[in-house]
Parts: C-alpha cells; structure tokens; sequence
C-alpha cells in the first residue's frame, strides 16, 4: 500500500474574489514507502501548495490525502499527529529557529509530540548527528552558527521528530557548492539508514538525477509525470515547454550520443557518466575517440 | 487566514477617484469625515451618505470589498448604536426598569451606527485607490509648512512610507513562520491564554530576528544609493493638480455652501 497517496487533490485560492487561481489541480499521485521523490516544476507550478497539503498545513478545497491509506483531514483535530508523520522542511528553514541553544531547539518537535525530555534530548542528539552539528555546536545560541550550520540545524529539528514522510522544500537554496553537496549527501545517507520516504523539492535537475529513484513533475498545478527518474529525463522535449531542462550531464551525454559516441541515452549524474566515458578513452588507440 | 484583511490595501485602477491627486483625496477624505458628523438632519446626512456612495461607484473597486472592510468594525457599530439607544433624553417610548428607550435615544443611536459606517467606507475609498507611496507623498507636501518649525517632515514620511511597504512582507513571513512551527507540532490553536501567549514565543522571535535584519538590509541599500534624507531631494514624479482635481474641488465647494445652508435652515433631527 502506498504510504502518501492524494485522491483528485485540488486548492483554489481566495475563492470568490477576483483573485481566484487554482494552484493544484485534480492531483492523484501515489508515493510507495521508502521511495525518495524528487518534485520538479517552474515557480508558480504548485509544488509548494501541494507540499503543504499533504501535511496538513493547507487543507484541500477539494479531494483526498491520504496517510498509509487513512485521510488526514478525518478528524481535524488531530492534523497535529499528521504533521508528526510528515514531517516538513521549509526553504530556508533557519528562519524558524528562536530557542536559546541549537539542542533545545531541535528539541522543539520532539517535546510537542508530548516526548520527554530525555527521550526528546535524545533524539535532537540523533538527528543532530546525522547533519553533523558538532557536540560543542548543540550549546550555542542558534544565532551564532554560521549559514550551513544554521540550516542544518534546522533540517535536524524536523528529522529529530523521526517521520515516516520527510519533505524537503529546497534545502540546498542559497548555500555554497560545499554546503550543497554536504546538505544533499546527508538527506541521501539519512534516507538510507532509515529507509524512509522522502520528498524533495528542488529547482537543480543535477541534484534530482542523481538523489531521486522516481521525479514527480508539475505543470500548471497538475502532476505531469511520476515517473522513474531516467524515464522523466528521456523526455527532454516536454519538458522544456514546462520550463524546466535535463541536468547538465544528461543534456552533454546526449549530445555526445547525437555525435555517434557509444555512450547510454539517459545519464543522471557525473559518476555515471564517467563510468561510460573512461572504457571508451582507454580503448582509445590513435589519440581520439572512434565514432561507431 | 492573515491576509485577508483588507481594511488599508490598495486596488490598482484608473478610475477618476484613483486619477485625483492625492493630496486632493487626502483632504477631502478628511472634509467628508467632519461633514458626516457635523450632519444634524435627514438631508444633509442623505446628501453626504449620498457623496460617498458616488465615490464608491466612481472608485470601480467591487463593492464586495467595501463591505468586507466593513466587517472588523462591525462590532464596534453595534456596540456604540446600542450604548447610545439607552442614552436618549425627551419623553420616553419605552419603558422596561431601569432602561428608557427615548425618539431622541433611536435617532442618535441610528445616526452614530451610519455615522461610523460612512467613515470607514470613505477611508476606505482612500486607501483601495491610493498607494502608500501616493499617500504619504501627500502627507510630506500638506506637512511641509511645518518644517519651518523644524519638524523633520521628510523623514516622518520616509518612516511611514517604510512601514506601510513592509506590513504586507511582515505579514507573508509571520505565515511562513507560523507554518514552519506548526509543521514541528507547534499547536498555537488550543489551550487557555496563557499558553496561547506562550505558543507565539516561536513565531515572535523568528519574526523580530527578521524584521532586524531586513532594516540593517534596507539601511545598507539606502546608504549605497547615497540616501541622505530630505534636504535638496526631489522627486521622480512631482504631483501636480489637473483637471479632475479642480473639477473635483469645485464640487465639493458647492456642495459645502448647500450642506451649510440646508444644515441651519432645516431643524436637527435629534432635539436636544
């Protein structure tokens, strides 16, 4: 059974006033438990809207979320164990950070599902490992952190509620090269040591071909596609119209292709595509790459 | 949700109210607001309701929105209409204890409730078809005299142009904020007041912590820009009075004189 599975999804914004828009549109997406899913679309697509719906933040105007088969909105009184499930990271999530020391705010999620304070300081020190906030860090006052340091703080104050869902707005947004690539490595490691369904959300098609098993693609506040990662990537000429691209390396790998080099149609990332192009430049003999 | 509000929010249009100068608009928002309550009987009040409801009409803002502004402040009417029916003075009409109901107590009570409506509907004309920027220009050119008395008048309009431009920036990221903290289980729906007040704690900081650094953001980029207040500045679009504005101002003047007249020769409505 799927874990995460939206029924004719639909948000329409200010109704009945002249600003009415429908931002997500007859959405039906099932997400599998342990499947992580990269979520591509333009600004204004509805990624974001979607997102919130499905934990509980925005509730649909019409259709259905449903949570390992149950729908969320059943009892609205208890959306609050929903957010616990799915848990959520915002773009730039350091903003939310306000207690006094980085421990006690990641702290914040566990001790409102009702936890104790030492089940709760455990599980900010889990969670603070796996995104590598140094012990010496947990003490200080958020605000002294450095920009990485903050948003990793921040992503642990959600894994530290341990959810079953973990949807990640943009987590790599306005940090450097480096903090990306730590940021994105940790989410990838985190998924696998817990084997937890994941979500992220993110503008870098480089950083969704080489985390996501399937991408779910939105286009006007509808779910284009959700499809295998490569599959997605194969279609370079419909999405383009939607104003996303190919990574960088598939866009190069295809061309290459184009030009008659033996290399594979859809290349998600830089390994892949060195684990092509190195037999053919040892096989090389006379200094250039034979054509077949 | 927050954003709702609407009381203070700027419809962009090209109606002839949203033409008017807005130092004409300012003023005469201000002259409506004195004449409805200087109104002592059913015509000149009439006439007044009736000069607002032709801005309204004139504005082309949908009425739907005027009678939302209307709805926060609907308590209020009612509250003051009723406080002031018991209040009357002059032969009784009713009589139930300790509470009169006087002629004079419904009239007044009638007059203060429509009273207050037609205020807020004329400032809302104001604010739906002026922007802040249009609006607190007006209000350094009708300051300006006082700057002779060394008031700084330009940098009180530049204070309040600033504040008015980040309500709306305030109020988007109080939202993101609030569903940042919701999201880590924060339940800021339930529990007495206490721990309501307790539950704004983690929205309060994040946002106090972002107003600051988008004043130090915002200062850095006046100063880049060599901002140096008031003195030898001049403006990219000077306001300057056109037809509509004279046409305008016209009418109103004789709409005064009429008002004035009518207001002495017909008798007030409530006798004191």
């Amino acid at each position: 059974m799927a874990i995460l599975e939206t029924k004719n999804l639909t948000y329409t914004y200010g109704i009945g006033t002249p600003f009415e828009k429908t931002a997500v549109d007859n959405v039906s997406i099932a997400v599998e438990k342990g499947e992580f899913v990269g979520v591509i679309g333009h600004t204004g697509s509805g990624k974001s809207t979607l997102i919130q719906m499905l934990n509980g933040l925005i509730r649909p105007t019409a259709g259905q979320v449903l949570l390992a088969g149950q729908d969320i909105w059943e009892k609205p009184k208890e959306i609050r164990r929903v957010r616990f499930q799915v848990g959520m990271v915002f773009q730039y999530p350091e903003y939310q950070l306000f207690e006094e020391t980085v421990l006690k705010d990641i702290m914040f999620g566990p001790k409102n599902m009702g936890l104790s304070d030492d089940e709760a300081m455990e599980r900010a020190k889990e969670a603070a490992r796996f995104t590598d906030l140094k012990p010496s860090l947990l003490e200080k006052s958020p605000f002294e952190l450095s920009g990485g340091e903050k948003r990793r703080a921040a992503i642990a104050g959600v894994i530290a509620m341990d959810p079953e869902v973990l949807i990640l707005d943009e987590p790599a947004a306005g940090l450097d090269p480096k903090g990306r690539d730590v940021i994105l490595a940790q989410i990838s490691q985190y998924h696998a040591h817990r084997n937890n369904t994941v979500l992220l959300v993110s503008h870098s098609m480089e950083d969704i071909g080489r985390t996501a098993d399937r991408v779910l693609v939105m286009n006007g506040g509808r779910a284009e596609m959700l499809e295998p990662t490569r599959t997605v990537f194969a279609r370079g000429d419909q999405l383009e119209p939607m104003g996303l691209r190919l990574p960088q390396i598939t866009a190069i790998m295809r061309r290459l292709r184009a030009m008659g080099l033996p290399v594979s149609e859809t290349v998600l990332s830089v390994d892949e595509a060195l684990m092509e192009l190195i037999p053919l430049l040892v096989g090389r003999k006379d200094g250039e790459v034979q054509p077949k | 949700m927050i954003s709702d509000i609407t009381m203070g929010q700027f419809f962009p249009g090209k109606s002839v109210i949203h033409r008017l100068d807005p130092r004409v608009k300012l003023c005469l928002t201000v002259y409506f607001i004195v004449l409805i309550f200087c109104a002592q009987n059913f015509v000149t009040m009439a006439a007044t309701i009736f000069m607002c409801l032709l801005g309204i009409a004139l504005s082309r803002v949908p009425l739907k929105l005027y009678l939302k502004s209307l709805k926060p402040i609907l308590f209020i009417v009612v509250f003051t209409g009723v406080l002031n029916l018991f209040y009357g003075t002059g032969e009784p009409l009713v009589q139930l204890g300790f509470i009169t109901i006087t002629r004079n107590g419904i009239l007044n009570s009638i007059m203060i409730a429509v009273r207050i409506v037609v205020l807020i509907l004329i400032s809302s004309i104001l604010t739906f078809t002026t922007s802040p920027t249009q609006l607190t220009d007006a209000i350094e050119r009708l300051l300006k005299p006082l700057a002779l008395l060394h008031v700084p008048v330009h940098e009180f309009a530049m204070m309040m142009t600033i504040a008015l431009r980040f309500v709306p920036t305030l109020l988007e990221e109080t939202e993101k904020i609030m569903a940042a903290q919701k999201a880590r289980g924060a339940d800021m729906e339930s529990g007495g007041l206490v721990q309501r007040i307790q539950a704004l704690i983690p929205v309060l900081i994040p946002l106090f912590v972002s107003a600051f650094r988008r004043a130090f953001d915002l200062a850095t980029a006046m100063e880049s820009r060599c901002y140096h207040g008031g003195a030898g500045r001049t403006k990219m679009k000077v306001l300057k009075f056109g037809r509509v504005d004279f046409v305008s101002l016209a009418i109103c003047a004789a709409f005064l004189a009429a008002f004035i007249a009518l207001n002495i020769l017909i008798p007030p409505a409530v006798v004191r």
